[in-house]
């Protein structure tokens, strides 16, 4: 099947390993995948933060980015959920693509560490993933999976809101670190780069606390080597 | 325990005086707070979810009653009418009252012709967001909250805190010391929750039976029949309704529903979302007066205050949905983390967020803030009732409020870039060799930054940054797959 990836601002700058990965994942399966230069940003953050014009002239770049292609794929849960809202792309969030259309949740990947899943909060109630990530995970060989206390609280991000209400979502990330700490797994894994971004940050300053990466790394891995 | 006093001048009890942020980070500082609110929150949550999940069709009541609510937002002027002319035949005076001040002139005017000066009252967020008590106080009648948690804030001299445990920032010690400061004829000197409702109920029972004017508000209010529906816990409502002369009545027009059958789905929606009960102790129907039987004289005052304005934005209007459950507080992080003063405003939590900023215009002292007061989780879209979409709405503000200059100047270019494939392209690799001293610094953390300056250092009091990469995702796809 040939894949167009919307890979996301944020990955495309900050955090290519996730976009690697998904490419990773999606070629090993057989399929190809392209890559439309002409995206950039969905417009979710110049919507969410309250400018409607900017916002309306990224959707519209985007769409006209992946214009003619049938099925578009992204590593992004809050990506996919603001282009379903707001364009008529046929997207996908990976877990979906793989899950639901490709009807794989065995993707070959080898990943020998515990690891715990926060379900960002678009992926669980805008995109209702469910289990499909967890599914994926659990069929990773020589991964075990802890359970996250409190799974379903917000990390605390937000967009703007980490900046805007600086002090509320420190508390919040305080919250969702001590939680991931307490499962004692090496790495805690989510499927929006902006959240773990958040979490990951909060991580690097609690000793021994779980180390973030997006589970398309985790999918894409495929011996002891650490990823993230 | 925080003692509030209202705002100086005559500013509405729905208009914050502080910025949210502000109010908030101070409000996280009350460790205390905190626990309370932390495991009250969790306990009623747990206890919605278990009794919601007992309805099979509980996503078709919601959708249903949206659906009346909407269609009332739509005839609005007809069913104020309707629910006007049939109270009035069955025995009723109705009021209408544009806004609060108007409101509070036809209440005082009522209480002083009957020439008390003392009046009880059920709770209701109507009276609350109006500043009603303080209304009869400037006029010399004192008005006794008589829910047990609401006379709590009120002995305190304080403010509620939340939509129905307006307490929830008290615990059981701070509230003996105050009745025995505040309380006429208290004597207990234990701190057991059955003493002290005791001592509330003695307290309560000689003031109901000395009340000969009462004031309430109403869950709903049916426009075929005229009648009014009071919804509790307590009983307390129940006396209100029925012990004394006469009774006057307090309703936001939104409270409207069409005809009596409607009635069914939000009384099965109400208790589970708000106590986590299967049903409430007390539901109080009342339909004008009736000779023998209960007040000689009902006056209900229809309160616009901003609503007609409401109903009119597209998007907005959905917020007039809401049924006082206070479910979305329940759920809210935000609102678990810093209390319900820090909205400023009578209705905290979300609904407050969407609600106060629209029923006075975001131009009313902070409450542009109040709309920015989510991660937009989309958690109290989940539990209401009503399927308010809080987050869809908290956007719609954001994007119709006023914003700094500033930010504006700054989300306007970085949408230009970003618009523009050879622009964006090159904002990545001056990130990129923007970032190599900061990676540099970084080295020692991860590859993070762990101190930026203003206005990252936001970000950074709380958390690293992450840094740009050494190489942008379509550089690599560039080099490995164009070529
Ligand atoms: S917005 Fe919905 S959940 Fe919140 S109080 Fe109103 S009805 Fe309840």
């Amino acid at each position: 099947m040939r894949i167009a990836l919307f890979v996301t601002c944020l990955n495309d700058a900050l955090f290519p390993r996730v976009g690697i990965a998904t490419v990773t994942v999606l070629e090993r399966l057989g399929h190809t995948v392209t890559f439309p230069a002409g995206q950039s940003c969905c417009g979710q953050l110049h919507a969410n933060t309250g400018y409607p014009g900017p916002a309306r002239a990224l959707e519209q770049s985007t769409e006209a980015a992946f214009a003619g292609h049938d099925v578009v794929v992204s590593p992004s849960g809050s990506c996919v959920a603001h282009l379903r809202a707001h364009t008529r792309l046929p997207v996908y969030e990976l877990s979906e693509l793989l899950v639901d259309v490709l009807a794989v949740t065995d993707v070959g990947a080898r990943f020998p560490y515990r690891v715990t899943y926060h379900p960002t909060c678009h992926g669980l109630r805008m995109l209702r993933l469910g289990d499909r990530p967890l599914r994926l995970l659990g069929a990773v060989r020589d991964l075990e999976l802890l359970g996250l206390p409190e799974p379903e609280q917000c990390c605390g991000f937000g967009g703007t809101f980490a900046l805007k209400n600086a002090a509320v979502s420190g508390a919040m990330l305080a919250d969702k670190c001590a939680h991931a700490v307490a499962t004692g797994a090496d790495y805690l894994a989510a499927a929006d780069s902006s959240c773990l971004a958040h979490i990951g940050g909060g991580l690097a300053r609690r000793p021994g606390a779980p180390r973030p990466v997006h589970y398309a790394e985790i999918l894409a891995a495929t011996g002891a080597g650490a990823v993230g | 325990m925080s003692t509030r006093h209202p705002p100086p001048g005559r500013q509405l009890p729905i208009v914050a005086v502080t910025p949210f942020p502000r109010a908030a980070a101070g409000a996280l500082r009350d460790a205390q707070l905190r626990a309370n609110l932390g495991r009250a929150t969790r306990t009623i949550r747990e206890k919605r979810a278990a009794v919601v999940a007992e309805v099979p069709d509980w996503e078709q009541l919601r959708d249903r009653a949206a659906r009346v609510k909407d269609d009332v937002l739509d005839r609005l002027p007809e069913l104020v009418d309707r629910f006007t002319r049939a109270a009035t035949a069955a025995g009723a005076t109705v009021h209408h009252a544009t806004d609060a001040a108007a409101a509070n002139a036809v209440v005082t005017d009522l209480v002083r012709a009957q020439g008390v000066d003392r009046v009880v009252k059920v709770k209701s967020m109507a009276t609350q967001e109006i500043g009603l008590n303080e209304a009869l106080a400037a006029a010399g009648v004192t008005a006794v909250e008589t829910d047990l948690a609401e006379l709590i804030v009120q002995l305190a001299d304080d403010t509620p805190s939340h939509i129905l445990v307006p307490a929830i920032h008290y615990n059981r010690g701070q509230i003996r010391e105050l009745f025995a400061r505040r309380m006429p004829g208290f004597h207990a000197d234990s701190d057991d929750p059955a003493v002290l409702a005791g001592a509330a109920r003695d307290y309560l029972r000689r003031t109901f039976l000395a009340a000969r004017v009462a004031i309430c508000g109403a869950n709903f209010a049916v426009a075929e029949t005229g009648s009014l529906v009071v919804v509790e816990s307590e009983g307390n409502g129940r006396m209100c309704l029925t012990l004394p002369d006469t009774l006057i009545a307090v309703v936001g027009v939104e409270k409207l529903l069409p005809r009596f059958v409607d009635l069914g789905d939000f009384l099965r929606l109400l208790p589970r979302s708000s106590t986590g009960e299967r049903m409430n102790p007390y539901t109080s129907i009342f339909t004008g007066v009736t000779p023998g039987d209960g007040p000689r004289r009902l006056h209900v005052v229809l309160l616009d205050n901003g609503r007609r304005r409401v109903a009119a934005d597209p998007v907005g209007r959905a917020a007039l949905r809401c049924i006082r459950c206070s479910a979305c507080l329940n759920v809210c992080p935000v609102y678990e983390r810093v209390g319900g003063h820090a909205y400023g405003s009578v209705y905290p939590g979300p609904i407050g967020a969407i609600l106060s900023p629209q029923l006075t215009g975001q131009d009313a002292g902070h409450n542009a803030t109040l709309p920015y007061a989510s991660t937009l989780c989309g958690a109290c879209y989940d539990v209401c009732p009503v399927k308010i979409d809080i987050p869809a709405i908290l956007v719609h503000l954001r994007q119709t409020g006023p914003k700094p200059a500033a930010e504006r100047a700054a989300m306007a270019w970085l949408g230009w870039t970003m618009r523009d494939r050879r622009r964006w392209r090159a904002a990545l690799r001056a990130a990129r060799s923007g970032g190599r001293p900061l990676r540099v610094l970084g080295r020692r953390h991860g590859g993070r930054l762990r101190r930026a300056p203003w206005p990252l250092s936001a970000w950074t009091t709380h958390r690293d940054a992450p840094l740009p990469a050494e190489e942008s995702f379509r550089d690599w796809w560039h080099r490995t797959h164009d070529s």
